[in-house]
């Protein structure tokens, strides 16, 4: 099959690779109709995160059609299924508290160090991300191996387009958890650093969870329209100082919540032996969490701050007394996808969340590499890409009305 | 305040040094007093007071070789079974590296085939000193055998509603020449690695019912869908 892959900084390719097999009972082998490209897939396009090996194919925002299932799998052939990119075994203590990234079955023994040593305890799996998260193959690809499928896919209904279903794969549940982790009370004014497309599922969230208000901070004018789209007001940070914006925007007390959808910056990680050197010297500080710094500086006493943003390492300057001092909360995580698979399929279904509205370009896996080109350096006219295996090299659709937008 | 008598453990310095006079002697038999910190290694009157098991200790007691090494996992089933699940050694293979078969030779005494680099095997023979149902399991390597270990593994309750907690505690002292270079290199430099991944496959297999493996396909030629890669 053929499949997109990483070979080392800005080295994205489609090579040919065997299919997937199932290996465990409980597996599901799925063949992929549609999958997209993360914000976090820049990070490893970078070249920011450690345990990459040349030749791993990418992709964890995945659906598809079920084409073979395992002894103990409870799918069925023909089945069409969104795969959460977290993979849990479903009976853990983590799993059965709902905290689902963090399964500690589902990081094989072979690959659970290294997260062990840098982080205390090892990552929960997931796909086409690394090493550190179990080093499975990704589903940019014509077909995908799905473990514990009796635990993690969401069966799609008739009647919904992929399009609208396959961001409960991450980047829904995502935005929807940042917006759960703030405690939304009646009247907040939620504030969102990142107009990406968790930033903007955070913000559609924020509103559905009651939200009185909610501003969105970014700098590409594209993003911003979006998000204004959504129901934010918005502000470009290169036009203004974002904490005295906020500040006099809410009389005073700065926002209730806020929600960091930028996650680290681009010094990221640099490390090469994965094992060595997290043994050797715990992560060196090199994120850069100006968004995070930003937002715990903006944010009201006794707020809460809310992080999906990913990080990595270690963070410099971290304002640690302003957390203290000013009494605030702070929740953060891997998106537990499978505890809010049904309910956003339910409100998908009844039209309450708008799920296409950021989805720039479509195109082919054959296409891949160009689309993770553009996606890193036309930020402002790639929103979201989706890879369709079915569709032909050379064939790459843009959402004209986005292209037409203007302030 | 009385003293508990002193019992030969493991852990004790004097012992490990014997123990590597002579090819393939025998380490003492395995106590559960080295369970609980007991005396500062460096002076005998000094008491040490943490309530962490003795593996846990900054200077650890060891022998020229032989390290005491020390994992706990907690896994979500109740005691009984768990001790019943770790009990059947014959299933050893499941879910632990290297071992290649285990062989019940009589009640007591065991023969593992140990998986060397190589293609070689290598052969180690214990006998099961102590066996309480649900509570301890401890073993050491008898007359014949290619490796010199001792070890046991501990079965408690976890908190309410989380199951049970399984300490593996163990050492070995490998042989002289080039055969323990070979020994050292299948139990790797830290033995506590293939304790901490073999109790880890052990909870994946009583959990979810299967040993967890990342086999999938990548663009590298040497490597094939259906075997684990690291």
């Amino acid at each position: 099959m053929r499949a997109v892959t990483w070979h080392g900084r800005h080295d994205v390719r489609v090579d040919s690779v065997p299919d997937p097999e199932i290996v465990n009972p409980r597996d599901a082998i799925i063949k992929v109709t549609a999958t997209a490209i993360c914000g976090s897939d820049l990070h490893l396009y970078d070249g920011y995160i450690p345990g990459m090996r040349a030749g791993d194919i990418l992709g964890h925002e995945n659906m598809g059609e079920v084409v073979e299932v395992g002894a103990k799998s409870t799918l069925k052939k023909g089945q069409r299924v969104v795969i959460p990119f977290t993979i849990s075994c479903g009976s853990c203590f983590f799993c059965s508290k709902l905290q689902f990234s963090a399964c500690d079955n589902s990081n094989p023994a072979e690959t659970a160090d290294p997260s062990e040593i840098a982080y205390g305890h090892s990552m929960g799996g997931a796909f086409g991300y690394a090493h550190l998260t179990g080093g499975y193959a990704g589903g940019q690809a014509e077909y995908l191996r799905v473990p514990y499928s009796d635990v993690g896919p969401i069966i799609i209904p008739d009647g919904l387009e992929d399009d609208e279903v396959l961001f409960l794969s991450d980047i829904l549940p995502t935005g929807w958890q940042a917006a759960v982790n703030c405690d939304i009370e009646p009247g907040d004014t939620v504030a969102v650093w990142g107009c990406g497309p968790v930033g903007l599922f955070a913000i559609q969230s924020a509103l559905v969870l009651g939200a009185h208000r909610v501003i969105a901070i970014d700098h590409y004018p594209r993003r911003l329209e979006l998000a204004k789209s959504m129901g934010a007001e918005i502000l470009n940070y290169e036009e203004v100082d974002v904490r005295e914006a906020l500040n006099e925007m809410t009389g005073g007390i700065g926002p209730d919540a806020c929600i960091d959808a930028v996650g680290m910056e681009s010094h990221g990680l640099s490390i090469d032996n994965l094992i060595d050197t997290a043994k050797a010297h715990t992560f060196l500080g090199t994120d850069r969490p100006h968004a995070l710094r930003q937002a715990i500086l903006a944010c009201r006493k006794g707020g809460r701050v809310s992080i999906p943003g990913v990080y990595g390492g270690m963070a410099d300057k971290f304002p640690i007394g302003a957390l203290m001092e000013k009494g605030l909360t702070v929740k953060s995580g891997q998106t537990h996808v499978q505890k809010f698979g049904k309910q956003l399929l339910e409100m998908i279904g009844e039209g309450k969340l708008d799920t296409t509205f950021m989805i720039s370009h479509r195109a082919s896996l054959e296409d891949g590499p160009a689309m993770y080109r553009h996606w890193h350096d036309e930020q402002n006219d790639y929103t979201k890409i989706v890879l369709k295996p079915q569709m032909a090299k050379g064939d790459v659709k843009e959402t004209r009305e986005l292209a037409d937008v203007s302030f | 305040m009385a003293r508990a008598p002193e019992r030969p453990s493991i852990m004790d310095s004097h012992s490990a040094q014997r123990a590597v006079l002579g090819a393939g002697a025998l380490l003492a038999t395995v106590g559960a007093a080295f369970f609980f910190a007991t005396r500062s290694k460096n002076d005998p009157n000094e008491r040490l007071i943490s309530d962490a098991p003795k593996w846990t200790l900054r200077d650890k007691p060891k022998g020229k070789k032989g390290a005491l090494i020390g994992r706990s996992v907690t896994i979500n089933l109740p005691r009984q079974e768990v001790y019943a699940r770790w009990r059947d050694f014959t299933r050893f293979p499941d879910f632990m590296d290297n071992v290649r078969s285990v062989e019940k030779l009589d009640e007591r005494r065991t023969k593992w085939t140990i998986e060397a680099p190589a293609g070689k095997t290598v052969e180690l023979l214990t006998e099961t000193t102590h066996d309480v149902p649900g509570e301890r399991i401890a073993w050491r390597s008898v007359e014949g055998s290619q490796i010199t270990t001792a070890g046991e593994a501990l079965f408690s309750n976890a908190p309410p509603g989380r199951g049970t907690v399984v300490q593996l505690v163990m050492t070995y002292v490998p042989p002289a020449g080039t055969l323990g270079k070979l020994i050292a290199k299948v139990f790797q430099r830290e033995p506590n690695i293939q304790a901490r991944r073999d109790l880890r496959r052990f909870k994946q297999l009583l959990e979810t019912g299967e040993v967890t493996v990342n086999a999938s396909p990548s663009a590298r030629k040497s490597e094939s869908p259906t075997e684990a890669r690291i």
